[in-house]
């Protein structure tokens, strides 16, 4: 009964939608304001029957309904409670219901909070967050539809795939679906002041805030499923250049470029139609995202539900939300005037090269990830791009990006000399060079890798303290740090996260070691300063597996650490084997022990990695997103309600700032 | 049945943990080494999407095998990457060939990169020039004489 209510609910959600997208547009254009306040509560309304309609099918995963299809196939009255919950997303239906549930949060949201937009302006923004939920409303319901029943249920469900029972990947899914979807925010934005003709401060004073919580949550997502994949999969690699996982990563640069030429827009009435055209494309490829996991066109690890038919009806909904979008664009762009005038050395121009390496990187890694798919459509082809490609072809775009980032965050805005953030920064570029120097000189391979990911590093960090304490003013005055304003403060968290991650990453590909051998229960062998004892092999069951668990004393330099128990997994239901590595995780380095295939003579298999820095790799972006967050409460936003009223007079001849 | 593929999909991708077994590893390090760095530019041919350093389907393993066959025979890595092309086609490779239609892959990037730096000099350039005409922004002497015009022409009517 209950999931038929959802399905009811989901139902009306889409003809709720329906008027959401048709009225408000038909009065905005007619300048009728009782159509055009329809928009808000339509948009609530809708939110809250998809609420409905979610809830419906979570309590059909929690009471382990298995007349459901969707829990039958996807979830077991055994698998622990927090599972079950996110089993709803754990699937092909559910996490498009998730999908459409954010959606219409954000509108909600725009229509709650979206008080001090003109009335005009506001029912257009959620006429089309309106059309984009109709679109996949209509996906779900005709190709995706959750609540089906079976005619015969089973006496218990088939189980959720193990790799997905995980705290990391429970959370992994919804964060990236807030990051996606907070991008059709900035998107339903861009077609709004198209519409309208105007995009002026007030509307990047409106744009930023959306993108930079779209942002944030894409890189917590990103982080979670790269850190998922470190301990899950069994030989600590963090990101695989897989397709899915560039389909994440695409948007990610993209609306980092975009929360940085929203800046420009803001302050500087420039870059206007690039950033509209930003806003299209990092929703575009949000799109496209969705498309790649869903459609499975490309081969993927991701295998989430590879249905040719869905893949036809995102690629429509790409086509007439993306197309229609850019046809726009090019009618009304030029409507579009900049009004900020700066020179070749400006923060400006830094900001443009900013945005040129970004959204450049970006679509060489959408290159890469469809060549496969043209080289075989066009040039009859067969072939692959792997990491080396893209670890080639990326990596010199970040490198640059890091070399520029702090000069680029100190040079004044409208006109500036070069030589004076760099003379400030001199001290820093030493230093880190010196250190570079010192390792080059330190480590045995001569590899560059190592000397270059800590320059950058050491570049980046530095770079952004010196930011810091350059707004100090001349008698550096510390108790004015506290009072910056905290987008000064989140720009630098960010920024040093940025560093953080590079100097991590470049670390751990250069210094981790490897050991694989054959150890008898007993034995004892080492790897780098570190001395392992293998001490036993035994069975142990879990709740809903099998499992073969060692127990492995770890010695530093002979002063015991920790015993460390790796296991073999499996589990029946499922019919899947897992392995779960042991990791003693510290500050600098990982030590990370995989049990493999026991030998004829009774002894293991038995893989050692030291990981130096991993954990930075997450920490680094776990700053990012906190530099974001700062950047998120600054001043300007939560008191923008009172600066929109004057913008358009104010911003006539002079700019925000 | 989609579903009893997918996990099948799953099962051959969670074999990551098993990789290089210690029987295969060669008693040469150096020769081993570079065996590793082959393989990391192979692809295993039945799996999603990972190279051969990391599956552990045993066609993975065969072609660890025969890298290593090949390269004590004495060949370079170029000849036992030709020889792995020859027998399995360009698939087999993580890092695209230069050749052919592949060019254009590979200088995407640098070409998309040198025409944003000059759509994006010549924009700034523009910017520029609103700077410079900003800078003289003060009326000059025939303009101010056309305002006075103008506004005298305007208080008459």
């Amino acid at each position: 009964m209950i999931s038929e209510l959802g399905h009811f609910a989901l139902t009306l959600a889409f003809f709720v939608a329906c008027i959401q997208c048709v009225v408000p547009l038909i009065g905005a254009m007619t300048g009728r304001a009782a159509l055009m306040g329809l928009a808000a509560p339509a948009a609530s309304a809708h939110f809250f029957l998809i609420l409905g309609s979610f809830l419906a099918l979570m309590h059909a995963f929690v009471t382990s309904d298995f007349t459901v299809r969707l829990v039958a196939l996807n979830s077991h009255s055994l698998k622990p409670m927090i599972y079950k919950i996110s089993g709803v997303w754990g699937n092909h239906e559910g996490s498009m219901l998730l999908w459409v549930l954010i959606l219409a949060l954000f509108g909600a949201c725009a229509g709650w909070f979206g008080n001090n937009l003109t009335l005009s302006f506001r029912a257009r923004v959620l006429a089309v967050q309106g059309a984009i939920s109709v679109a996949f409303l209509a996906f779900i319901l005709f190709t995706s539809n959750p609540f089906l029943r079976l005619m015969v249920p089973p006496f218990d469900g088939q189980d959720l795939n193990p790799l997905l029972q995980d705290p990391g990947l429970a959370f992994h899914p919804p964060f990236l679906y807030l990051g996606y979807v907070g991008l059709s925010m900035a998107f339903s934005f861009a077609v709004a002041a198209l519409l309208e003709g105007r995009v002026d401060a007030a509307w990047a004073r409106w744009v930023r805030p959306w993108t930079l919580a779209a942002w944030i949550f894409l890189t917590i997502g990103i982080a979670l499923g790269s850190w998922w994949a470190y301990y899950e999969l069994g030989w600590g690699g963090f990101w695989f250049w897989d397709p899915v996982e560039n389909a994440s990563f695409m948007p990610w640069l993209l609306a980092a470029a975009l929360l940085h030429s929203a800046i420009v827009v803001e302050k500087r009435e420039s870059l206007k139609s690039w950033t509209i055209l930003l806003a299209i494309l990092a929703f575009g490829f949000s799109l496209i995202g969705t498309f790649i996991v869903r459609s499975g066109v490309l081969t993927s690890v991701h295998a989430f539900a590879n249905d040719p038919e869905r893949g036809v009806f995102i690629l429509i909904i790409l086509a007439i939300f993306i197309g229609g979008a850019l046809t726009l664009f090019a009618a009304r762009a030029s409507a579009m005037q900049a009004r900020g005038a700066f020179s070749m050395v400006s923060r400006e121009t830094a900001l443009v090269l900013n945005n040129i390496l970004l959204a450049v990187s970006a679509l060489v890694v959408f290159v890469g990830t469809i060549w496969p798919l043209l080289a075989e459509m066009m040039f009859d082809r067969k072939l692959s791009v792997g990491p080396p490609f893209f670890n080639l072809a990326f990596t010199p775009f970040m490198i640059a990006l890091g070399i520029a980032m702090p000069i680029g965050a100190m040079i004044p805005w409208k006109r500036g000399a070069v030589m004076r953030p760099v003379k400030r920064l001199l001290p820093i570029f030493v230093l880190a060079l010196a250190a570079a120097g010192l390792i080059w000189a330190m480590q045995s391979g001569k590899s560059l890798q190592g000397p270059i990911g800590l320059f950058l590093g050491a570049w980046m960090v530095g770079g952004a303290i010196t930011d810091l304490v350059s707004r100090l003013g001349k008698e550096r005055d510390y108790s004015r740090l506290l009072r910056l304003p905290r987008s000064d403060w989140g720009k630098s968290v960010a920024h040093s996260g940025l560093g953080v991650t590079m100097f991590a990453v470049a670390g751990l590909m250069v210094w981790q070691q490897e050991d694989i051998r054959i150890v008898a229960p007993g034995e004892t062998w080492s790897v780098g300063a570190y001395t392992l004892t293998l001490q036993d092999v035994s069975n142990v069951n879990g709740p809903n597996y099998r499992a073969v668990r060692g127990d492995v004393a770890l010695e530093h330099k002979g002063r015991f650490i920790t015993t460390l128990h790796p296991e073999k997994r499996f589990y029946p239901i499922a019919n899947m084997p897992t392995t779960e590595a042991a990791i003693d995780y510290r500050f600098l380095r990982d030590v990370y022990l995989v049990l493999g295939d026991q030998q004829e003579n009774g002894a293991w298999t038995l893989r050692t990695y030291i990981k130096p820095l991993t954990n930075w790799i997450w920490a680094g972006a776990f700053l990012m997103a906190l530099g974001g967050g700062l950047s998120l409460t600054d001043r300007r936003f939560r008191v923008a309600a009172g600066a929109r009223r004057k913008a358009p007079v104010a911003t006539v001849n002079t700019p925000a700032e | 049945m989609r579903l009893r593929y997918i996990f099948l999909a799953f099962s051959l991708w969670v074999g990551y943990a098993y990789a290089v077994e210690p029987d295969e590893i060669l008693a040469d390090p150096a020769l081993e080494a570079r065996a590793r760095v082959i393989s990391k530019d192979l692809r295993c041919l039945v799996c999603q999407n990972e190279s051969i350093d990391e599956s552990n389907a045993s066609l993975a393993r065969d072609l660890r095998l025969l890298v290593r066959e090949r390269l004590v025979m004495g060949e370079s890595n170029e000849e036992v990457l030709d020889f792995v092309v020859t027998r399995y086609g360009e698939f087999a490779l993580l890092r695209p060939q230069t050749k052919g239609s592949n060019v254009i892959l590979w200088v995407a990037g640098p070409v998309m990169l040198l025409l944003a730096l000059l759509i994006a000099f010549a924009y700034i350039r523009g910017r520029q020039a609103q700077v410079n005409s900003a800078a003289s922004n003060a009326l000059s002497v025939v303009e101010k004489e056309r305002l006075d015009k103008i506004l005298e022409q305007t208080n008459l009517e």
